[in-house]
């Protein structure tokens, strides 16, 4: 190509390419091949766009038809009847189940999860660091079914001992009693869901906590500050909203985990007063166990109740990415 | 009138008393004999019990004297440790458990029979029959979903990377990120929606896959995306200034510089996806028989099999054995992918020095 001829620019002497050549403002040349990679990748992430609302769409479009077919309230019934008509059917019991149980998951991995990090990034001998955040990456791959299977037959036996305990010392309280049933409880599901989501909490805060400004730690120290007062005053306030988001990524998983739950709780559409007491569900484990039994009306129903949860993780997770991308500068962006 | 602060220390000393480096191993072995000894001597049957005491004891312990030689502030310290590592030894347990238990019954069953019979005419709760109807399945199914998602995935991280600027490009971006957060089983509703109530076309391995498609995607995105932006820039501008078309300067040189990482965040796409069991429950229905066709009628699927042994077998032994020998196959199958995965990460990691 002749560029030597942009000097000049005498534009009717030039030939097509060279004048797209020429533009003083172009990028690069503009070849069919380069039009049509453009427009398949640009299609590609338009697709993903297309993907997402289309979820939105349908969903709505399935939980629309069951819902105005409801003889209940959608929002406070605490029946799940879709077998005959007219149906009743509400969400009430599940919401309240999906809340309990990842509230107590949120309780028991946040603050473990923040201690495990701290341990790999300040506490632990640096051979032994690196290891174990392999493994803990490891974990975080093992599928729900197992971490299920394993709570059914392994966790829940192991139980009992604990909540006979709870009972007598907090028994007294009304949510921590127990009335002796197998420990298929809301109580368990949190416990197991905290487990599964220990390796994201701790592998994100880890991440953060490794990016706190070496300066910050010794002028810390410098002042005469112990290990603790170094983490309290350092790098716990500078790793405050990368926990923050971390815990929320890993609410969005405790919200939408089914396998898990379906195999752990002995669900009843009802709520327990207690927390030991088994019984309740949530909103995914309630739909993988009605799912087989359910009619074409019943799936729309489930579907309805799957929007909810849909929305729910929408909101959780767009929250948790606003408070990453807002200090973009520190999280992630050099991984 | 002022006086001093007085101290308990001795005047003139620079620092206050020093516990031995040995005290903490002390405090822990000391707490857990006294443990063991309240565990026996109170009848608590539970081991977990006894752990709890023993922590509290070493807790407790270590403020308790660390306050009288060193002082408060390093009490607290030493507390402060000493909790860090009760939170690693806490999660350490159930993980550990965990795997322990998957091997330990897992193996039971396990063989060369197990991995090549399908389930046909074995009833749930009798011994025998075994998962190769359900790995064929989950092996059909992944690898369509991965035919599927990579492409989409590749070409949307490079629309991110080298073309994407504005508006597009910021919504495809956050989209992604929130997509990575949908739950399984919603997407696994969606296609159920669409394509099975809407088109009406049937429980099949495919429908399972369109699923498990939409959940590979945002994952093959993000770890596509950062290979790339790994590239040097150089090494793009050195290609453009030979007159290479920007297309080929992708196809040519970014993407196969950045081939052993994006090969590796594919291979741990397939690993997350190969073990959900949701979407399939719901697209997919399960079989007891072999059914080597993905497009028509319903599969079986590894993570789908353990559920069903588990469920539907009330509490046979039988059906439990092989729920265990399934998850450790499973486990084995996505273990190995991300050594494998990893490897090839390490390994063809750009040297670029940074």
């Amino acid at each position: 190509m002749q560029t030597s001829t942009q000097h000049t620019d005498p534009a009717s002497t030039l030939t097509a390419p060279d004048r797209a050549a020429a533009r003083p403002d172009a990028r690069g040349v503009m070849r069919p091949g380069d039009r049509v990679f453009l427009g398949l990748s640009r299609g590609a992430g338009i697709l993903l766009l297309v993907i997402m609302a289309a979820i939105a769409v349908f969903l709505t479009y399935r939980a629309v038809l069951a819902i105005s077919k409801d003889d209940g309230n959608f929002l406070t019934t605490f029946e799940w009847n879709t077998g005959v008509l007219p149906a009743k059917f509400g969400i009430a019991v599940l919401a309240f189940g999906t809340l309990v149980s990842s509230v107590v998951a949120m309780a028991l991995a946040v603050p473990v999860a923040v201690g495990i990090a701290l341990f790999l990034t300040h506490y632990a001998p640096r051979r032994l660091a690196g290891p174990i955040a392999y493994v803990i990456d490891l974990l975080a791959a093992v599928p729900s079914i197992v971490y299920g299977l394993w709570g059914a037959l392994v966790l829940v036996p192991h139980l009992n001992g604990l909540y006979g305990w709870l009972d007598t010392v907090l028994g007294w309280t009304g949510v921590l009693s127990w009335q002796g049933g197998a420990p298929r409880s809301l109580l368990t599901v949190g416990i197991l869901l905290a487990i599964m989501i220990l390796p994201i909490i701790t592998n994100v805060s880890r991440e953060v906590f490794r990016q706190v400004p070496r300066m910050h730690e010794e002028a810390a120290l410098a002042l005469g500050a112990t290990r603790w007062e170094v983490v309290r005053m350092a790098v716990l306030p500078f790793g405050r909203s990368g926990v923050i988001s971390a815990s929320m990524l890993g609410l969005g998983r405790a919200l939408g985990e089914t396998m898990a739950v379906a195999t752990v709780l002995s669900p009843t559409f009802d709520i327990q007063a207690s927390l030991l007491d088994p019984g309740g569900g949530t909103f995914a484990q309630n739909i993988a166990s009605k799912f087989n039994e359910a009619t074409e009306f019943g799936q729309d129903a489930l579907i309805a109740s799957g929007l909810v949860l849909f929305v729910i993780t929408l909101l959780v997770n767009g929250a948790a990415r606003l408070i990453i991308n807002r200090r973009s500068e520190y999280s992630g962006a050099h991984a | 009138m002022t006086t001093p602060a007085v101290t308990d220390r001795p005047a003139g000393a620079l620092r206050g008393g020093r516990l031995p480096r040995w005290f903490p191993l002390a405090v822990v072995a000391a707490s857990i004999v006294v443990a063991v000894a309240i565990g026996l001597g109170a009848g608590l049957h539970s081991t977990v019990q006894w752990g709890l005491i023993a922590a509290l004891l070493a807790v407790g312990g270590t403020y308790a004297v660390a306050a009288r030689v060193e002082g408060r502030r390093q009490a607290r310290d030493r507390v402060a440790t000493s909790l860090v590592w009760v939170c690693f030894l806490v999660a350490v347990i159930p993980l550990a458990s965990l795997i322990w238990a998957t091997l330990r019954r897992g193996v039971k069953v396990l063989d060369g029979y197990f991995l090549t019979h399908s389930m046909a005419g074995v009833a749930d709760t009798e011994p025998g029959g075994g998962v190769y109807h359900a790995l064929l399945g989950t092996l059909e199914q992944v690898g369509l979903a991965t035919v599927i998602a990579v492409p989409v995935g590749v070409l949307t991280a490079v629309y991110l990377v080298e073309y994407g600027r504005g508006g597009l490009a910021r919504a495809v971006t956050f989209f992604v990120d929130v997509m990575t957060g949908i739950p399984s089983i919603v997407a696994g509703l969606f296609v159920l929606s669409f394509w099975i109530l809407i088109l009406k076309m049937g429980y099949s391995g495919f429908a399972g896959s369109l699923a498990l498609a939409i959940l590979m995607m945002p994952v093959v995105v993000r770890s596509t995306e950062e290979m790339l932006k790994l590239v040097p820039r150089e090494l793009r501008e050195a290609s453009l200034a030979l007159g290479v078309p920007k297309w080929r300067t992708i196809l040519k040189v970014v993407l196969p510089t950045s081939l052993g990482g994006i090969v590796t965040g594919v291979m741990l796409s397939i690993a997350r996806v190969t073990g959900e069991t949701a979407p399939v429950l719901l697209l997919v229905w399960g079989t007891n028989f072999i059914n080597a066709n993905p497009f028509s009628d319903p599969q079986a699927s590894l993570p789908l099999f353990i559920y069903q042994q588990y469920a539907n077998s009330a509490g046979a032994g039988a059906a439990y054995d092989r729920a265990w020998a399934a998850a450790l196959t499973l486990i084995a199958f996505v273990m190995i992918l991300n050594l494998v995965a990893r490897g090839i990460a390490r390994f063809t990691a750009p040297t670029t020095g940074r």
